[in-house]
């Protein structure tokens, strides 16, 4: 299943960035993306963590709700630097991790990072030490509403 | 014509929002705090620059790069952001902080 879709997408992939549509160049295309999967399933790398595709539809609503976060971020940053005198007290903060998977902690990280205004400094196993501008970020973060948006699947699938 | 003011407007902001990025990067204090300022120019103003160009393009395989040039990007910066910053904490540089909350950090 998931070497099908890997397929296709290398396939499409491979359309994308080659634009030729000669026979020739169609089959050492296809050649090249047989060779790929054929090696990725060779070196057991198409797992649930590399290739999470049982995630798609979640990471799509997922993305849709970052972009708004950071939209919203980057207007706070932006009017934080513009605006005159003292605007920002940063600080470091610890904000729990409440996902079970090391692909989900990362996501999430990766969001805190994206959105403007704080960073993820140091990932534990629990916690995440996150550095922001100002304490109204912390204590948004500290709500977990984000973190309830992070894509993840179900622990009893994985290890 | 819809499409070209579109593109030109997110052009036109994500210029100014790398402006004010690169101000904000002089203004803020120290190095953490900096890099919040590079945030912005990170995400939002390249997305901006991204959707301008390939509003430009049209629907073909230009736009369809920029798509995927955006993925990259979307996955890449978070990940080079968090290693600039755990390095810097590791390499011992203390984040300024407020007096009222040193103790909580």
């Amino acid at each position: 299943m998931k070497s099908v879709s890997l397929f296709i997408l290398s396939c499409l992939l491979w359309l994308l960035l080659s634009g030729h549509f000669e026979v020739l160049m169609l089959a050492l295309g296809l050649a090249s993306v047989i060779l790929t999967v054929f090696l990725s399933l060779r070196m057991n790398i198409v797992d649930h963590e590399s290739y999470p595709i049982n995630l798609t539809f979640k990471v799509l609503r997922f993305f849709i709700f970052l972009w708004r976060e950071i939209i919203l971020a980057n207007i706070d940053v932006v009017v934080r630097i513009l605006k005159p005198g003292k605007t920002i007290s940063p600080r470091l903060a610890n904000v729990p991790l409440p996902q079970k998977t090391d692909l989900g902690r990362v996501i999430y990280a990766n969001a805190i990072t994206l959105t403007p205004g704080t960073v993820s400094v140091q990932l534990d196993k629990e916690t995440v030490a996150v550095h922001a501008l100002a304490q109204e970020t912390v204590d948004d973060l500290q709500t977990g509403r984000m973190a309830k948006m992070v894509p993840e699947e179900q622990k009893d699938i994985g290890k | 014509m819809i499409t070209d003011v579109l593109s030109w407007f997110c052009l036109v902001s994500g210029g100014l929002l790398g402006v004010v990025g690169g101000i904000g990067m002089h203004r803020f204090p120290d190095f953490y705090s900096r890099l919040h300022a590079a945030g912005t120019t990170d995400t939002l103003c390249a997305a901006l620059f991204l959707l301008g160009l390939g509003l430009q393009a049209g629907l073909s395989l230009a736009s369809a790069k920029l798509a995927l040039i955006f993925v990259f990007l979307f996955f890449t910066s978070p990940t080079a952001s968090h290693s600039v910053a755990n390095a810097a904490l590791h390499g011992g540089l203390k984040p300024l902080q407020d007096e009222h909350n040193k103790g909580d950090a």
